[in-house]
């Protein structure tokens, strides 16, 4: 695998646009979980789903909420939205899902390479590490860059009928979300439980 | 060791972990509908480990950090699964930023089971001070914390103390005291 980071063959993007093509192509109910910061800002932004989660705090665990919903839920496809600066707080969970491999988890990691919500500060791994690689040394061979707004579509099709866990990372700009979460997490875990068939409103 | 005793011996360790501090919690986590049992080892859990990683009621399986097996239970209570994290004191001390904006402001029953080092004969200064900082930690967030010393207490607080975090919504630490455990020592 090139380690050029420089160089590499995949375009720019924009983290609304692609949250929003992602929530397009949704027609069974998948769950989607908003990492901290801009990735769920744009997911709030993108269109309020009963099926969405939006993390409020916990750096880092989009990826370990998604894989408990996912056991909880094995027939239910589900997509974790996450942040490069939140991935590397965690990045032992990749070696997690990649044992238990889970065939209906899908992670998508909006890589910026800054941590845009404090101030754009470039992460440790800017320019140095690569994403999909240290996805596919942790063990989940299912992990690829998506080269274009298309090649994102494409690989989230193929995701959403593969039989073991994916990972498709995603080299955004550094715009900051477009929208802003209702902070009220009792309210979104309750309507998140409905929204998966858990609970019935009162 | 001939192979009738070992079988002997086999059948009286399976009847007794029963009656034993393991045995008591894995049946009271099956009683209760806990199958999702992500943790980070502690050698005092071992034996624990072991029987619900032997039982196919459970789903067990190592996390690389207690807080990604918080956030993994976290998910499944969402999702209609239960389950339970087990970890060491040293490893609670990390849960302060999960518990704080995660289980606690989300309501979320969190049920944790603490074997706790760096008390009634600790030998590592370390392990001595980090176990100093978890019952303030829980404390300070309001939350219910049980520590239990007694083998014929065991069952009904671990099971009266789960009931309670489901219903209330709460998380709740047990912790696993070395009087009940045995603990570690210098010479294990």
């Amino acid at each position: 695998m090139s380690t050029d980071l420089d160089n590499r063959n995949t375009k720019v993007m924009n983290r609304f646009d692609v949250t929003s093509r992602l929530i397009a192509k949704l027609k069974h109910e998948e769950a989607v979980i908003g990492g901290i910061g801009n990735t769920n800002f744009d997911l709030w932004a993108a269109g309020h789903r009963p099926q969405n989660f939006y993390m409020l705090g916990s750096m880092g665990l989009a990826f370990p909420i998604a894989l408990g919903v996912a056991l909880a839920q094995p027939d239910r496809r589900v997509f974790a939205l996450e942040g490069d600066g939140s991935l590397l707080m965690q990045l032992g969970a990749l070696a997690t899902i990649a044992a238990l491999k889970p065939k209906n988890l899908i992670m998508i990691v909006m890589d910026n390479g800054i941590y845009q919500i404090t101030g754009a500060q470039p992460t440790p791994a800017a320019g140095v590490a690569d994403i999909v690689a240290i996805a596919t040394g942790s063990g989940l061979a299912n992990s690829a860059w998506a080269a274009d707004e298309e090649d994102f579509e494409r690989l989230v099709d193929e995701a959403m009928s593969a039989d073991e866990p994916s990972l498709i990372a995603v080299r955004i700009d550094d715009k900051p979300g477009v929208g802003a979460t209702r902070r009220d997490p009792v309210q979104i875990r309750e309507r998140f439980m409905h929204g998966l068939g858990v609970r019935e409103p009162l | 060791m001939a192979i009738a005793e070992q079988q002997t011996s086999s059948e009286a360790a399976r009847a007794s972990s029963d009656e034993s501090w393991h045995g008591i919690v894995l049946q009271t986590l099956k009683r209760n509908e806990i199958s999702l049992i992500p943790y980070v080892p502690d050698r005092v859990l071992t034996p624990l480990i072991k029987n619900l990683h032997a039982d196919p009621f459970f789903t067990t399986f190592a996390t690389a950090r207690e807080e990604e097996a918080v956030g993994i239970v976290s998910g499944a209570w969402m999702g209609g699964r239960r389950g339970a994290v087990l970890m060491q004191t040293s490893g609670f001390a990390t849960l302060a930023n999960v518990l704080a904006s995660l289980a606690v402001p989300y309501q979320i029953p969190l049920i944790m089971f603490v074997s706790e080092r760096g008390t009634l004969g600790e030998f590592n200064y370390g392990q001595s001070l980090v176990c100093r900082t978890m019952r303030p930690v829980l404390d300070s967030l309001a939350l219910e914390h049980h520590t239990i010393t007694r083998l014929d207490e065991l069952e009904f607080i671990a099971d009266r103390s789960i009931k309670q975090a489901v219903t209330t919504q709460a998380p709740v630490a047990l912790i696993l005291n070395p009087l009940l455990t045995g603990g570690k020592v210098f010479d294990k």
